[in-house]
């Protein structure tokens, strides 16, 4: 038999043809209005970065790492995207990620590629917008409390993304939600925090780099370090 | 410490994303991953299925075809498969990009 690899992505057979539809279409509707935040809001300086940041979610999903009890997981990067470019932005990068994945690499389902992009890329990039904003208005514009806020959003992405898959395949009566959601949410939260490590690494990684790029931190925080507003010409780096 | 130049920061991403998968997921964990996991114990991991048109995907499974030693097969994998995401993306965000000047102005400012 082939050696159909998963992961959190769903093959085909798992999801009966209804539940892959629903799913199917709520992807469509965010992916498709994510095509048009693009059109408004992405600046050419962003195109590259927009293909940079797929392709480094594309890499860091190859490298599994061991968790309890000979079980891996991966990075899934959802929040990261979102953190990066905006929710909206993010379910597109995430899109492309998945649709590479299954058609180019087998891996994840064709019918359940709705499935794969809602639970691993809309429902946690939308989370994230939410979140962090909702979050940054309570904690105070540092850098420490950002980053905690986006590690505790990564690992809350994740999660969600569990239960999300927990519930198609109770509705396509695969395996009982009462079975598959205590397991999935086991495995999930070690999985969560290595996407909590990976997701603030990557986050603060560019917010020491080009903090301009990091659409969801704070205004504070998106400028270069200490340049307060009426710098003269001259001051840059 | 200051901002890096867009190219340069673009560059030295894509050069990590592409050394962590020509380099580092040839040594990944492969052991079954979360669902996977889970799919075998509650024994319905066979019901798991390949479709039509991955029959003839160009490299099923994270293996690069035609390559006996594994960890080459698949670094070469994530080598052409992180190139060719960036490609896609960089790609899709060309053509869809805002043409002319901001609407709502957010973000121009700090360009």
């Amino acid at each position: 038999m082939i050696d159909v690899s998963i992961a959190l992505h769903i093959p085909d057979g798992f999801l009966s043809g209804g539940v892959a539809l629903a799913c199917g279409l709520l992807a469509i509707v965010a992916v498709g209005y994510g095509l048009r935040v693009a059109n408004v809001e992405l600046d050419e300086a962003r195109v590259p970065l927009l293909g940079v940041l797929a392709a480094f979610i594309f890499a860091a999903q190859m490298l599994n790492f061991p968790i309890a009890g000979g079980t891996s997981g991966h990075f899934l990067g959802a929040t990261l995207a979102a953190v990066l470019l905006g929710p909206w932005l993010a379910c597109l990068v995430m899109a492309v990620v998945i649709a590479v994945q299954a058609f180019a690499f087998a891996d994840g389902g064709i019918s359940a590629l709705g499935a794969n992009v809602l639970n691993m890329g809309v429902l946690g990039a939308l989370l994230a917008g939410l979140a962090v904003g909702a979050a940054m208005k309570v904690v105070p514009d540092r850098r420490g409390a950002f980053l905690s806020v986006v590690g505790v959003v990564s690992w809350l992405a994740v999660m969600i993304g569990a239960t999300a898959t927990s519930f198609e395949l109770a509705l396509s009566d695969t395996i009982p939600l009462a079975t598959s959601l205590p397991p999935m949410l086991g495995v999930h939260a070690l999985i969560g925090i290595g996407e909590a490590v990976i997701t603030v690494a990557a986050v603060s990684a560019v917010l020491v780099s080009r903090p301009d790029l990091v659409a969801l931190a704070p205004e504070e925080l998106r400028r270069p370090l200490a340049a307060p507003a009426a710098q003269p010409v001259g001051g840059e780096a | 410490m200051g901002r890096i130049p867009t190219g340069v920061f673009v560059a030295l991403a894509l050069a990590l994303a592409v050394g962590l998968a020509t380099a580092v997921s040839p040594f990944a964990s492969a052991s079954p991953d979360g669902l996977e996991k889970v799919a075998g114990d509650k024994q319905f991991l066979d019901e798991g299925r390949l479709a039509g048109v991955q029959e003839d995907s160009p490299i099923p499974d994270y293996a690069f075809p035609g390559i006996e030693n594994e960890r080459v097969a698949t670094g070469l994998a994530g080598f052409v498969g992180t190139l060719a995401v960036f490609a896609i993306g960089f790609g899709l965000a060309w053509v869809l990009r805002r043409r002319g000047p901001a609407a709502g102005g957010s973000g121009a400012a700090a360009a």
